[in-house]
């Protein structure tokens, strides 16, 4: 049994009165692929923070690896306007080093074209896989992807999934994917986890899908009802029955703690 | 008069003023990156009260303005942690109160007379061949600081949750370059004066914005833009018997100006 990467236990939080966090008790193991899914608002990304060391948890705890390196994939990014900065410079950021390093870690998510491009110029997609590359460049134990597939059409969401794999069988990282697009992901995690500010239910994909908790929250037809409730947001109410007061405030704080710009990623 | 004479007249004033000039380079750059202008000339303003406690005191002028300084921007980072009231409004109300009561307490001081439009607009021509050691010296350490964790400085101004997920002690940074900010307005009292300091932290910065590809490139340009401020300020100056300070600041926008007429790198 190898020893877990990070352990959440019983970790509750609170953001301006609201529970985000109720319970919630995670296990990052090496060498596993974990997929939080839940509704917007649930909690996921304020979890990630915890994990992260971004945030820290008002009862229960959050024990790291000691020593653990983290790569992180936020959101969202964006450069100030009076920032000059090009992508290579981006990537120094994270570790100095060789430009060789910067070269291949953007030769990996495909965007090495764009490494003497301004980050400013660059389109969401093509932010989302220099964001990645950033974080492949620490060679990371764990590596959080705070959905990762924004901004990616369905082609390039499957070379993405399908690049996390191979991260994941070469360097035996464990990820920690928060994700809508169950459809691709689904197929590539080892792990689901549902949440809606406690965990509903976790284990492999196919036995979330057939769980009752998760049949509540997102509909009897499992992941083709979630992928519709996550664009089209007026088919949503009987998918959240219980979930639907208040869910408008855990959303602004889930995502307004999640980077400074407040961006909403409906 | 010959050149010679006016060299000699200006020694001192032209390489203090070179001095704060070359400093402010990257330091400005901070300033527009992380959008501190208004937090700099609240800390400025403080200096006039530092100054003012050191006449009273009977303390050393630096030391006094520095503490100060600090003083008021540890204690703004406190206050910008509540909700209430926002961030500018905040500096607003600082700035002002702390202008307010240095000018007061200046005009307290009945032993000396003191000349108040000095402080505020600097006096070039009044400074001697220990303030340009005191000067350089005070030069020497922010830049070494400034190179020394200039990768973390940077990583915080683009990103303050990456930064901190690979490892950068955040407050730390950030409390540093509150420290060296401070440093260098007590450097600005003795020349281009509390209200003007700003500007020249600012239109250098903002200048060298479009001529740089990389924030290594901004601040460079940044300085060289504030040496040539501080060149063609005092040979206004002396030409036609302008204050020194205001035209060193005439001069930067002049400059500034200039750079307006380039179409912006990326």
């Amino acid at each position: 049994m190898t020893q877990a990467l990070v352990t959440v236990e019983d970790a509750a939080l609170t953001l301006g009165g609201q529970a985000v966090l109720e319970n919630v008790s995670l296990t990052l193991e090496p060498g596993r692929i974990t997929t939080l899914i839940g509704p917007n608002g649930a909690g996921k990304s304020t979890l990630a923070r915890l994990v992260l060391g971004l945030a820290s948890p008002d009862r229960g705890r959050v024990i790291r690896r000691p020593g653990l390196t983290l790569g992180y994939m936020p959101q969202h990014l964006r450069v100030d306007e009076s920032l000059p900065l090009t992508v290579d410079r981006f990537l120094w950021l994270a570790a100095p080093g060789h430009t060789r390093a910067r070269r291949d870690a953007l030769q990996r998510t495909g965007v090495a074209h764009l490494r003497r491009r301004a980050v400013r110029q660059l389109s969401g997609g093509e932010m989302q896989r220099v964001l990645l590359a950033r974080a492949l460049l620490r060679k990371p134990d764990l590596l959080v992807l705070d959905e990762p597939a924004q901004g990616v059409d369905v082609a390039g969401q499957d070379a993405l999934y399908g690049l996390l794999g191979q991260v994941r069988d070469e360097t035996g990282c464990g990820i920690l994917l928060i994700s809508h697009d169950l459809h691709l992901v689904m197929a590539r995690t080892d792990e689901v986890v549902c949440l809606h500010h406690h965990v509903c239910c976790s284990g492999t994909p196919e036995a979330v899908s057939r769980d009752p908790a998760y049949q509540r929250l997102f509909g009897t037809h499992g992941m083709a009802n979630l992928a519709l409730y996550t664009h089209h947001h007026d088919h949503d109410h009987d998918l959240s029955g219980d979930v639907h007061g208040g869910e408008h405030h855990h959303g602004a704080h889930d995502h307004g703690a999640s980077h400074d710009g407040g961006h909403h990623h409906d | 008069m010959g050149g010679t004479t006016m060299i000699e007249l200006l020694a001192p004033a032209l390489l203090a003023g070179l001095a704060v000039a070359l400093v402010a380079g990257p330091m400005g750059a901070f300033v527009v990156w992380r959008r501190m202008a208004f937090f700099g000339d609240t800390m400025a303003n403080s200096a006039l009260l530092g100054a003012a406690l050191a006449l009273a005191l009977q303390v050393n002028l630096y030391l006094a303005v520095i503490a100060t300084c600090l003083v008021v921007a540890v204690a703004l980072v406190g206050l910008q942690r509540q909700r209430q009231i926002a961030d500018d409004t905040l500096l607003g109300i600082v700035a002002h109160i702390t202008l307010a009561l240095g000018i007061i307490a200046l005009s307290l001081q009945d032993s000396v007379q003191v000349d108040l439009f000095a402080y505020l607009f600097g006096d070039l021509l009044a400074v001697d061949w220990r303030d340009v050691v005191v000067l350089w010296a005070g030069a020497a350490v922010i830049l070494a600081l400034l190179a020394w964790r200039w990768r973390a400085l940077l990583s915080i101004t683009v990103n303050e949750d990456l930064a901190r997920v690979e490892g950068v002690a955040v407050p730390a940074t950030r409390l540093l370059l509150m420290l060296l900010l401070a440093l260098l307005i007590t450097g600005a009292i003795r020349t281009v004066g509390v209200l003007l300091i700003t500007s020249l932290l600012v239109m250098p910065a903002a200048g060298a914005r479009r001529l740089a590809r990389t924030p290594e490139q901004m601040a460079g340009f940044a300085s060289l833009i504030g040496l040539v401020s501080v060149m063609l300020g005092l040979t206004l100056s002396w030409h036609a018997d302008t204050p020194v300070g205001p035209s060193i600041v005439v001069a930067a926008a002049v400059l500034f100006g200039l750079t307006l007429l380039r179409r912006p790198t990326s």
